[in-house]
């Protein structure tokens, strides 16, 4: 692991990290009937399956995509989804909707 | 469908009518077709007609592997299914990638539902499950597909490359299947793109302009000054593009700091330095003024060019990148501000700027 771990192709979240303390993720433990998609569909293991329910495990670790949230039936997860792209989110502001990637990467 | 592409080489037969098989190898034109999408050349015509495909001779129990229409996407896919003997169900993503068009929602439950019912999947194929890609779950319900069709949805691997151990594991992916990276490789083959939308027309003429300015000064108009003003100033474009649009990303995990506009300020503020210890090297030195504004301008152009490639990297949160655009930015608008300030000053003190 470490920075250099990045070179064999170690998860990003184990030598890249971002913005630590603001992504959006919610989690209602009661809610979970622990059927394990949100861990399944995680990119970067933020869940894991404790007693068989869901817990965030590295919430930091989370890119907000949505992901889990659109594959939770019992609705216990929430969070903003969105991009994740300055771009987008200056075009959002100019034009006063959604983060937008017209121009750019994802166009 | 009415001109088969290159890469169908045949059709099998089934309940619904032929279904084109696709080759599993890569051809040059494949090859080529890729290379100029990475530099943004014809990429929204780079798709492929939405619909099902036929790997090798499938039959009724054979897998359904769900992909975008982008042709970068389904290329990815097909070239590992060497040998491998599978269905494949192409959504309408509008040309793009599964990631983005997740995101966009239209590598969506209505379009896995859609794609379903038009291609009579039901009919082809005897087994109710669909493989869709894991990065394609931001944009897909796999319980409302499910209710809709009867279909059961697998997520499966991040990478095409794992398909095949996943599915001869019986549809069981890794942890490590499950994971993204972000290897140097990985980073290095979106830094074209991000290349190219700065080397646009528009970035041409503003460039022009600025080194027509660059003779402007204190003496009038000067055709020395504007070679050496000039040059500066080019030089500084191309440093802060280089610095944020190649070297930041490709230096991402060493660079020190999380938010991205302090990884591109570093390596701009090295850059500017660079800029002006290579002119000088060339006898040529700015004044006060004329080093400031390369220094604050490279600096917040860099900063700049690197927070837009947090959209580009699979781990920057739009919560995070909020929080660093609103700490940045001023930083950034007023940096650059200055920099045209200081650029007009150091004209008025001399012919060197």
């Amino acid at each position: 692991m470490g920075r250099l771990g990045i070179l064999r192709g170690d998860p990003v979240s184990a030598s890249m990290r971002y913005i630590d303390g603001v992504v959006s993720l919610k989690l209602d433990e009661s809610a979970c009937v622990g059927c394990r998609l949100c861990t399944l569909v995680c990119p970067h293991a933020v869940f894991e399956m404790v007693d068989r329910k869901a817990v965030i495990r590295d919430r930091d670790a989370c890119m907000e995509c949505g992901a889990c949230a659109m594959n939770c039936a019992a609705g216990a997860i929430t969070v903003e989804a969105g991009v994740g792209c300055a771009a987008a989110i200056i075009n959002g502001w100019l034009r006063g909707t959604e983060p937008d990637c017209d121009v750019g990467c994802c166009s | 469908m009415s001109v088969p592409a290159r890469w169908m080489t045949g059709a099998v037969s089934t309940a619904v009518g032929e279904v084109p098989t696709v080759a599993t190898a890569l051809t040059p034109s494949d090859h080529l077709g890729a290379w100029r999408v990475r530099w943004g050349v014809g990429r929204m015509r780079f798709r492929v007609s939405p619909g099902l495909y036929a790997v090798g001779t499938p039959d009724d129990a054979s897998p359904v592997l769900v992909t975008a229409n982008y042709k970068l996407s389904f290329d990815a896919l097909r070239r590992e299914l060497g040998g491998a003997v599978a269905w494949i169900l192409v959504l309408d993503t509008q040309g793009v990638n599964v990631w983005c068009a997740a995101g966009k929602g239209t590598f969506g439950t209505i379009e896995v539902v859609r794609r379903v019912l038009e291609t009579r999947l039901a009919d082809v194929v005897s087994h109710r499950t669909l493989v869709l890609p894991q990065l394609g779950a931001p944009g897909v319900a796999a319980y409302d597909v499910h209710a809709a069709t009867g279909f059961r949805v697998v997520y499966g691997p991040v990478r095409a490359a794992d398909v095949p151990a996943f599915l001869s594991a019986g549809m069981q992916a890794t942890t490590e299947m499950r994971r993204v990276t972000f290897t140097l490789r990985e980073r290095l083959v979106l830094t074209p793109v991000e290349l190219a939308i700065a080397w646009r027309p528009k970035t041409l003429l503003a460039l022009a302009v600025v080194v027509l300015l660059s003779g402007v000064g204190g003496w009038g108009f000067s055709a020395d000054a504007m070679v050496v003003r000039g040059t500066f100033t080019v030089l500084a474009g191309v440093a802060a593009v280089l610095a944020g649009g190649l070297v930041t990303p490709a230096l991402l995990p060493w660079i020190p700091g999380r938010a991205f506009s302090l990884k591109g300020a570093l390596v701009g503020l090295l850059f500017s330095i660079a800029v002006i210890a290579v002119v000088g090297s060339a006898g040529i030195r700015p004044n006060m003024f004329g080093g400031a504004s390369i220094v604050l301008g490279v600096t917040a152009a860099t900063s700049y060019l690197a927070m837009n490639f947090t959209g580009a990297t699979p781990f920057a949160s739009p919560s995070g990148v909020t929080w660093e655009m609103r700490r940045a930015l001023p930083f950034q608008v007023s940096a650059a501000a200055l920099a045209v300030v200081a650029w007009v000053v150091s004209a008025f003190l001399g012919v060197t700027p």
